[in-house]
């Protein structure tokens, strides 16, 4: 095979992040005060691959024989991914001596856990989506239950890392009938064959398995059993975490798979799989959410319900709605690390202060922190200045231009019931009194997070075109 | 006619033969009088109490852990050592930072001090403290 | 007969047999013990299919470290005092044998409908070269390069996790 060394610089943000995770394991060997350095490092780390990733949009390539892409949408997700990250670590720095589990290696897990979801992306053979997919998720049962003192920290991470092995163990036999039936395991090559292979049933069970094992890590509904435990438990970052980049990343491997089957203008053969569980995961995540009294436990309902919206751009199956989704998941990801950042400044220690109640009058107690959370909860409830209402928007155009008006009904239907769970945290914040009194301990860096997060959610929201050109001008069909 | 495998089976079924034959002639030539202290656990004459089956310490499994972890590694090590030649420089390259990022977590698990063996470090009793508790309980003598 | 396929049945036999034992015993050590007898016939069957690697790979990883790591596992557990699965959740027998059945009859439908032999016979000199280490080799240090350095990074994330979670001292 012949060696190009500009394919080097094309997986440039890899090599970097790679480089980065090198650094940081022998920061955490020689250094004794790691974990007061390290944070600064991996959100200087994050932002520079984010910012190289996003310098090769425009710049489609398929390199080392069909293994990774580079520009293009992985780029995106690369930036999506990285400042994600980047917000996770500022809101870790305190948070983690409140929750009792300020190590190094949490950083270096962190980074781990960016280079598998940006492998993911990137991905032109399934033989690489699984690498990065196990990299990823190795590091997220660790991060779950890096608190080895803490029961729910362990029966989180318990309980994710069964479940996930058992969608991974799906996955992997949904790849091995795929690779038996087409012969390869480059995307590419299965989605040129893929009329002639759709009369070969085997691989359409292989197919189905592989879609069934992603909707596992994606958390729709009848695959959600893990979450609302999992979201619960962890660490409040860790969630924040698990709940956008790593729904992103999982959503980036189902769209990379389906937008070339969609390219080749081929049925959506898929159409009534990804329906079925976009309306199931949509009002069972409404629905159940209304009852819960704690904030994560709610969130990770809402995470249900959301991947739900994005399920119906992936049934819609055409440009805009592949568009529409990855607006959405840019939206989604930083309005939610946003609430989840909040959430990690509020929490105190011993999971306390997480309860609805402990909300009640917030806007006394810090009125900042009061205003962001009901910022991101307009957000999260799509409410039209905000990113959230144009990432429903376009999803739900894109299944009304698909003929799946149902769907899109569906959709505002749930989303309608949403608001309730998403305004009773603004109206617990504003116009109820305090019931108990704490303390907010001062957490620069995470208020610092915040506040990135809401400025990110309003500018997608006051600008959502410039994103969405960007996104369609990259979606090659 | 025999493939290299083929000897290889013939190796394995020789090596089964001779483990199977021996036990079994050596169960028809020996004599069998079992009695009921024969199938009592050896415990130096006392007579065993509860149960064998005790915890062991989590030290073996990390240690389990560390091996499987480069036992995969030598598995991919395997076809390099095979191959590397054929790609001069740049196959050397490929396995040599494959090696060098498991060699770095190598490093970190001899830095954090995880390959120690933790013994729990016994306490020498305190000569002078059970000195004076003995005295405390000793009645003393009271000459008549 | 030929004796490849006698080597076969008893092969097949040995796995068969001995996964069922694994299943049924109610001693874990003995359902371990019933695992490696898996294990090496699963390695003899790699070896009739010319796919020698993955034979070797099958007893160093498997038959070596993953049944070291099981036998600890039940070593640190005391296993007797865990309440027994199948008593408290019984649906979940169901559960299997239905999940049982589904790879039964697609494994059925593989063998008997999908007529692999004109297709494996076209193979068997592909796949006869294909299983060698060399092969192996070649594939895994050009065209599964940067998979290849991820495990890499898979392995070192392992590592690190392994020992977060297993020993990592709190004050």
């Amino acid at each position: 095979m012949p060696i190009n060394s500009s394919e080097y610089l094309q997986i440039l943000p890899f090599l970097i992040l790679g480089l980065g995770i090198v650094i940081s394991t022998l920061f955490e060997m020689y250094y004794k005060n790691s974990e007061n350095f390290l944070p600064w490092f991996s959100a200087i780390l994050f932002l520079v691959t984010g910012a190289i990733a996003l310098t090769g949009l425009h710049d489609q390539t398929v390199l080392f024989g069909g293994m990774l892409a580079a520009g293009g949408k992985s780029a995106i997700f690369h930036f999506i991914f990285n400042l994600g990250a980047a917000i996770v670590v500022m809101s870790s720095v305190n948070y983690l001596n409140k929750y009792g589990a300020n190590f190094g290696e949490y950083y270096i897990l962190l980074q781990s856990s960016v280079l598998g979801m940006m492998m993911m992306s990137a991905a032109r053979d399934i033989f690489m989506i699984f690498m990065g997919l196990e990299l990823m998720s190795i590091c997220f049962y660790v991060l779950a239950g890096i608190n080895r003192k803490k029961a729910s920290a362990n029966e989180a991470s318990m309980k994710y890392f069964l479940l996930g092995a058992f969608a991974t163990g799906f996955i992997v036999y949904g790849i091995a009938l795929i690779y038996g039936s087409a012969q390869t395991t480059s995307i590419d090559a299965i989605v040129n064959n893929f009329s002639a292979l759709t009369d070969n049933v085997i691989f359409i069970v292989g197919f189905a398995i592989l879609l069934i094992g992603f909707s596992f890590k994606i958390a729709a509904f009848p695959f959600h059993m893990w979450v609302p435990d999992v979201y619960q438990g962890s660490a409040t970052t860790v969630t924040g975490l698990m709940s956008t980049t790593g729904k992103a990343a999982a959503f980036s491997v189902l769209i990379a798979i389906m937008t070339a089957i969609f390219s080749e203008n081929i049925p959506n053969t898929f159409v009534d799989y990804f329906a079925a569980l976009a309306t199931l995961s949509m009002l069972f995540g409404s629905i159940v959410a209304i009852a819960q009294d704690n904030l994560k436990r709610m969130l990770a309902y809402s995470s249900i319900s959301h991947a739900g919206y994005m399920l119906i751009g992936l049934s819609a199956g055409n440009e805009s709605s592949v568009a529409g989704i990855i607006f959405y998941l840019a939206a989604y990801a930083f309005m939610n690390l946003g609430a989840f950042a909040v959430i990690s400044v509020i929490e105190g220690e011993n999971d306390s202060n997480t309860e609805l109640n402990a909300y009640a009058g917030l806007n006394s107690k810090s009125p900042v922190m009061a205003f962001f959370m009901a910022l991101f909860m307009f957000a999260l409830a799509g409410i039209p200045p905000m990113a959230g209402f144009f990432g429903k928007y376009y999803v739900f155009i894109a299944a009304i231009e698909a003929d799946l008006t149902w769907l899109a009904v569906v959709g505002v239907f749930s989303s309608a019931i949403s608001v309730y769970f998403y305004l009773r945290v603004v109206v617990y914040m504003y116009f109820k009194e305090s019931e108990y009194d704490f303390i907010i301990q001062k957490n620069n860096s995470g208020m610092f997070a915040v506040m990135v997060s809401g400025l990110l959610v309003l500018v997608f929201g006051i600008l959502p075109d410039t994103l969405l050109t960007q996104i369609l001008s990259v979606i090659n069909y | 006619m025999l493939t290299e495998f083929g000897k290889v089976l013939v190796f394995i079924i020789l090596a089964a033969a001779f483990v199977v034959i021996a036990l079994f002639v050596a169960r028809l030539i020996r004599p069998a009088r079992p009695t009921k202290e024969k199938f009592t656990i050896y415990e130096c004459g006392e007579n065993p109490e509860g149960t064998p089956w005790v915890k062991f310490n989590i030290r073996f499994y990390v240690v389990a852990l560390i091996f499987l972890i480069f036992d995969v590694e030598i598995v991919l090590l395997f076809p390099w050592a095979l191959t590397y030649q054929d790609y001069g420089i740049y196959g050397f390259l490929v396995g040599i930072i494959f090696l060098l990022i498991l060699g770095l977590g190598m490093a970190y698990e001899w830095r954090k001090g995880d390959l120690e063996w933790e013994k729990p470090s016994p306490k020498p009793p305190n000569l002078a403290k059970i000195l004076e508790k003995s005295k405390r309980n000793i009645p003393v003598e009271v000459p008549d | 007969m030929n004796l490849e396929l006698i080597i076969f049945i008893v092969l097949a036999l040995t796995g068969a047999i001995s996964a069922v034992g694994m299943i049924t015993r109610p001693n874990p050590v003995i359902s371990a013990l019933f695992l490696i007898f898996n294990f090496f016939a699963l390695a003899g069957l790699y070896l009739l299919l010319n796919a020698q690697f993955i034979s070797i790979v099958q007893i160093i990883v498997y038959a070596g470290a993953i049944m070291v790591l099981f036998l600890f596992v039940i070593m640190l557990l005391r296993t007797g005092e865990e309440p027994k699965l199948f008593s408290e959740k019984k649906h979940i027998k169901y559960f299997a044998i239905v999940i049982a059945v589904l790879v039964f009859v697609q494994l059925g439908y593989l063998i008997f409908y999908e007529a692999p032999s004109e297709y494996i016979s076209q193979r068997v000199q592909q796949s006869m070269e294909a299983g060698t280490i060399e092969n192996i080799g070649q594939q895994l240090y050009t065209t599964y390069m940067i998979p290849f350095e991820a495990a890499g990074f898979l392995l070192l994330a392992a590592t690190i996790g392994a020992l977060v979670l297993a020993k990592k001292n709190f004050e």
